[in-house]
């Protein structure tokens, strides 16, 4: 065990020295690195900012219940008491005499509002649902209008599932992109590793001769493989972050100009960690296939 | 320790370097396998380390047959040599007493043991004060000294070596004659593929001569 572990510090050190031996190399194959895993993992961190953005526009992904004008104090009792019993609904009831309040203070009504006979709004419950995928909406949507004395369900479904199909489409196209540049990670850290094993050629054919296993060769070029996309990652979580930032103001502006308030959310610490994760596991199979292929030259 | 029965080597187009040799070397001896240029000295040496495999027949080492071995099982075998070539086979992008670390490393000794025993092993061959030395500002008799200290610091139980005398002047030759013989006294079997007939003078081996990749 403590001549396992003993090899694996070495070799994790011999990966270490490697990346220094070389800085300005090891800068650019940082750099492509970076770049490449940071163009989907930006992408990614945007694609939730909108869906964020979408589900917290007004209407979005909430079904209005409006009871029939007829309706009793104790029918809306009724269906209060079966959205109380309901699982996974969040909802809150706007009296008519509110809803009229509000129609008031709307900029051009307060004068319209007055001169009706009679308030013709109804009682109304705004409900949020947990599941707010497109499916689970409108069958929420048809249960709540075969209730008593409800008169309307509003379900703005028709965005709902163009705003859900947008995201789909965004997430596959990110997906997609993440795939190609995965390839190109794995591309980057095969060449590396193929031009490391010509250069440590004469050592890899000593070693051999003198009793080495493949694991104990491979070893140092995997860590180095692996180090190279972690630090790659973290690269690329650096480089997201101040992309951030430097939209963050201009975002901020824009929608302020269309009256709500809107920040840019970063991920969180351990977006960065997945970011560096990601990038040492592609970086440990560039190498596991560069050296593998590699060393069948030495047979 | 070493016993080859019909041993023969073919390589790709039919040359065969070894035509149908068996030998049987016991532990502790000094063996010299002798022989012109061409006569398939290096190829033995090279199947012995199972640098090479056999065509046919058999070579068992310590009881293991190593024309029948899995090529994972092959780096164990090898580290029951020690290694000698004639060009050394030095690296020369770290220090001596790096080049003597190499076989500790691998046979994953902890750094503080394996410098101990590294620097031991230069002691034994005289150039523990040029453990910092890049082995290319070491002479040709260094060279060999340190491929010898490389070859003995993971304590084989056979010296293999080829023609390593062939690059070296009369003293620095016998200097390494010495160190053979040192090994030899110890227990080490020491087997040597040399044309140089001084081992013959100075270390009175048991001798294989080939001949045209035969035995005679």
């Amino acid at each position: 065990m403590s001549a396992w572990l003993s090899q694996h510090r070495a070799a994790l050190a011999s990966a270490f020295r490697r990346l220094f031996v070389a800085p300005m190399s090891t800068v650019l194959s940082l750099l492509v690195i970076g770049i490449a895993l940071t163009l989907p993992a930006f992408g990614y961190v945007l694609l939730d900012n909108l869906r964020d953005l979408g589900s917290r526009a007004s209407g979005v992904k909430q079904i209005s219940v409006f009871m029939d004008l007829g309706a009793s104090r104790k029918e809306v009792g009724e269906i209060e008491g079966r959205l109380r019993q309901a699982a996974g609904l969040g909802w809150r009831f706007v009296p008519r005499e509110e809803a009229l309040k509000r129609l008031q203070q709307t900029e051009g009504m307060a004068e319209i509002v007055a001169s009706l006979p009679r308030n013709p709004l109804p009682d109304a419950f705004i409900v949020e649902p947990q599941d707010t995928e497109p499916a689970a909406l409108e069958a929420l949507g048809k249960e709540l209008a075969s209730w008593p004395k409800v008169a309307h369900v509003q379900l703005d479904s028709a965005w709902v599932k163009r705003f859900d199909a947008f995201l789909r489409l965004g997430r596959l196209a990110l997906m997609m992109l993440a795939g190609l540049f995965a390839a190109g990670l794995v591309a980057v850290t095969f060449n590396t590793i193929r031009l490391q094993v010509m250069a440590q050629a004469a050592e890899i054919e000593v070693a051999r001769m003198i009793g080495a296993t493949d694991a104990f060769i491979r070893r140092p070029f995997l860590y180095y493989g692996a180090l190279q996309g972690a630090f790659g990652g973290l690269l690329a979580a650096g480089l997201m972050l101040g992309g951030l930032q430097l939209l963050a103001g201009p975002v901020g502006e824009l929608a302020a100009l269309y009256g709500t308030a809107f920040a840019l959310q970063a991920p969180a610490t351990s977006g960065a960690v997945v970011l560096a994760a990601g990038g040492a596991l592609l970086g440990w199979f560039g190498a596991q296939l560069s050296v593998s292929l590699s060393l069948r030259k030495f047979d | 320790m070493i016993v080859a029965s019909n041993l023969t080597k073919r390589y790709p187009g039919g040359y065969e370097a070894v035509r149908d040799v068996s030998f049987d070397i016991s532990a502790g001896q000094m063996v010299l396998i002798g022989g012109h240029s061409g006569a398939g000295k290096t190829t033995l040496v090279k199947l012995i380390a199972s640098i090479e495999r056999p065509t046919s027949g058999s070579l068992v080492v310590n009881g293991q047959n190593l024309a029948a071995l899995r090529r994972s099982a092959i780096p164990y075998v090898r580290r029951h040599f020690g290694l000698i070539f004639q060009d050394q086979k030095l690296l020369f992008d770290r220090s001596a007493l790096d080049n003597v670390l190499l076989p500790l490393q691998i046979a994953g000794l902890s750094r503080r043991d394996a410098v101990r025993r590294a620097q031991a092993a230069l002691d034994k061959v005289g150039l523990l004060a040029r453990e910092k030395a890049n082995p290319i500002a070491l002479s040709g008799g260094e060279q060999q000294r340190l491929a010898i200290a490389r070859a003995v610091v993971n304590r084989p139980t056979v010296l293999l070596a080829d023609e390593p005398t062939a690059n070296l002047d009369v003293d620095s030759a016998r200097d390494i004659l010495d160190l053979f013989a040192d090994f030899n006294r110890v227990g080490v079997t020491v087997v040597v593929a040399t044309h140089d007939q001084s081992w013959i003078e100075r270390c009175h081996p048991n001798v294989l001569r080939l001949d045209h990749g035969r035995l005679v």
